[in-house]
């Protein structure tokens, strides 16, 4: 353990115990004995935490620009809401990761759940970045409004099927890579799928550049695949169903 | 007064969590009540409840009666009306501890019976249809009574607190089973009383549920054909009849069953490749209409020789399995089984819809 971080023992205490805890110093903290403590480093600025053991639900949320890494899994609503900073997972995250985030970047290693980026939303100078390492769940990106999410479906034996049913479900904003043909996927109709250009690449290759540093991948064997993209058909597809005023 | 449900309604949140041995080993309860002190902030302490397999082998040929009395008068009543039925080979109170986190319990009595055998020719009745009606009768009719166990070798302890609470309550560390769930209840508008927390149960089918059931009325009506009555108004109470009515009356596998309560959506049957398993889908949708539970919920369903555990076909709530060894671990979240075993392998998420069975091997238990 690196000796510039203050340690915590997790193990018996409780969230607010914690966070309380996480609050006193400035110094980076190392949490060891994580277990199932929900709300953790929510609504941090500037300042870094490890994670050993499992961190409860809502993980960083609020996040305003702290760094977390975890070096388990993680449980559900991973980075709710998120402003700024950056989520790093080297398992899997449960259920609705990234819910509504609208800014910073969430990096997983394992797969994803159910709903991940549900409800992701740029805003003015924000944007959100979600990057899934293996495999997604359905409803992946549903409601999305806006920022980039990408699943990559390494280690996954289904390369045809990297998502679950029904993604991008009320997709409206945004862009989201699948490392993968989906010749199997079913799409609803007001998004479009297309093979990545050599500019989408070029624009994929700038969020992964971080991503693979921090998980020991190559940059150029994970670009050197099929990649679709997925995009909304109109900014605007509820229009129909607001007052014009 | 103070209202019981039925009278209020109540939606609630929750936490589940199971452990089994597939080897059937037998272990004590201290495991599971520990699993739920990470979930300790998704129950309000108005409801804990556990059920326990293969902690009765020297009762095993007798159903186990669990059951809350109001007073001694209603036991007493209630006794007279269980011996015209039964051969009862044990009467006992159920040791429990006094704590400060429990209070205002009621009495809580086991009864081991047998049915009497002329009664169930004369009634042309099996014996499980015989019990379950006699649970039925007592829980609909006698007031201050409720049957909350009536399995063989199994038995459920629940009341009003936290779970963690509730097992110490009950000792459950001196029982030792083969299998274990337990619930933590987050009701929200309801006074909350010792018969509305979770399992639920008929014969050795119990129930633990995260989630809220949006076809409840609609499930209601349908099962009520069948002789089932749901005295509480709790939504899961109606999931163990759906169960009962599923596999005993009507035979279907889990498997079926599963997929009549979280049957998949008309276009992901549609775009099935096998067609017989398309069509096994369409026939069960098509038959069992009113059974689909829909809203959310992740359940674990219990019974003699093993567990299924289950999610709602959209997936709205968690549910995490992992194993180690002989045994499998099945939780709202993954900290609850990492405080079972911490060196848990294969954490894996099934997805909505899926059913996570796990049966004993055959013949040890």
């Amino acid at each position: 353990m690196n000796k510039n971080f203050t340690s915590i023992a997790a193990c018996d205490l409780d969230y607010q115990t914690l966070n309380e805890y996480l609050r006193q110093t400035t110094a980076p903290c190392h949490i060891t004995d994580c277990c199932g403590q929900r709300y953790i480093a929510s609504g941090f600025g500037a300042k870094q935490i490890i994670i050993d053991g499992v961190p409860g639900n809502a993980l960083g949320a609020y996040l305003n620009g702290a760094s977390i890494t975890v070096n388990a899994n993680a449980q559900d609503a991973v980075g709710d809401t998120m402003n700024d900073g950056e989520i790093i997972i080297h398992g899997n995250v449960g259920d609705a990761a990234g819910y509504a985030m609208r800014g910073g970047r969430i990096y997983v290693k394992g797969n994803a759940g159910y709903r991940a980026g549900i409800h992701m939303k740029a805003y003015e100078n924000k944007f959100p970045v979600m990057i899934i390492g293996g495999t997604a769940g359905s409803f992946l990106g549903e409601y999305q409004a806006g920022g980039v999410i990408i699943v990559l479906g390494l280690n996954s034996d289904k390369q045809d099927k990297i998502v679950g049913f029904f993604p991008c479900t009320g997709m409206h904003g945004g862009k989201m890579f699948l490392r993968s043909s989906c010749d199997k996927v079913q799409f609803p109709s007001q998004v479009s799928t297309r093979k990545a250009t050599a500019e989408d690449l070029a624009e994929l290759a700038e969020h992964l550049t971080r991503y693979c540093e921090l998980f020991d991948y190559e940059l150029n064997e994970i670009l050197n695949a099929e990649f679709t993209v997925v995009t909304p058909n109109s900014n605007n597809p509820y229009k129909q169903m607001y007052v014009a005023n | 007064m103070m209202k019981l449900e039925g009278q209020i309604r109540i939606p609630s949140g929750c936490a589940i969590a199971a452990v089994i041995s597939k080897e059937g080993k037998r272990f004590s309860g201290e495991m599971i009540t520990n699993s739920m002190k990470p979930m300790h902030d998704r129950s309000n302490g108005l409801g804990g409840g556990f059920a326990a397999y293969g902690i009765y082998p020297e009762y095993k040929d007798c159903y186990a009666l669990h059951m809350f009395f109001d007073e001694r008068a209603t036991r007493k009543n209630c006794e007279v009306f269980l011996k015209e039925r039964f051969e009862i080979v044990k009467s006992e109170i159920i040791p429990t501890r006094k704590i400060p986190a429990i209070t205002d319990a009621p009495i809580v009595w086991r009864y081991f019976v047998q049915p009497f055998k002329s009664l169930l020719d004369a009634m042309q009745l099996d014996e499980k249809e015989f019990v379950a009606r006699t649970v039925m009768k007592i829980n609909a009719e006698m007031k201050g009574a409720y049957v909350f166990s009536s399995g063989k070798n199994m038995g459920t302890f629940k009341g009003v607190g936290f779970p963690e609470d509730i097992g110490i309550f009950y000792k459950l560390e001196e029982y030792s089973g083969y299998s274990w769930t337990a619930h933590g209840r987050y009701p929200t508008n309801t006074p909350g009383w010792w018969g509305g927390a979770h399992p639920f149960t008929l014969l050795d089918y119990s129930i633990v549920h995260n989630g809220e059931i949006s076809s409840y009325d609609a499930n209601r009506r349908f099962i009520k054909m069948f002789g089932y009555k749901c005295t509480l108004q709790t939504d899961t109470e109606v999931i163990t009849y759906i169960m009962d009515y599923l596999l005993r009356n009507k035979g279907l596998t889990l498997e079926e069953a599963a997929s009549v309560i979280a049957a998949p959506f008309w276009s992901t049957i549609e775009a099935k490749d096998d067609q017989y398993d398309k069509e096994k889908h369409t026939f069960l949708r098509t038959v069992f209409s009113s059974l689909l539970i829909t809203g959310p919920f992740s359940i674990v369903f219990g019974f003699n020789g093993g567990l299924m555990a289950l999610n709602d076909r959209l997936k709205l709530r968690s549910m995490v399995v992992g194993e180690k060894d002989d045994k499998v671990y099945i939780a709202s979240e993954e900290a609850a089984i990492r405080t079972m075993e911490p060196d848990t392998q294969n954490i894996y998420y099934p997805n909505g819809g899926e059913p996570v069975i796990i049966r004993l091997k055959d013949g040890v238990y």
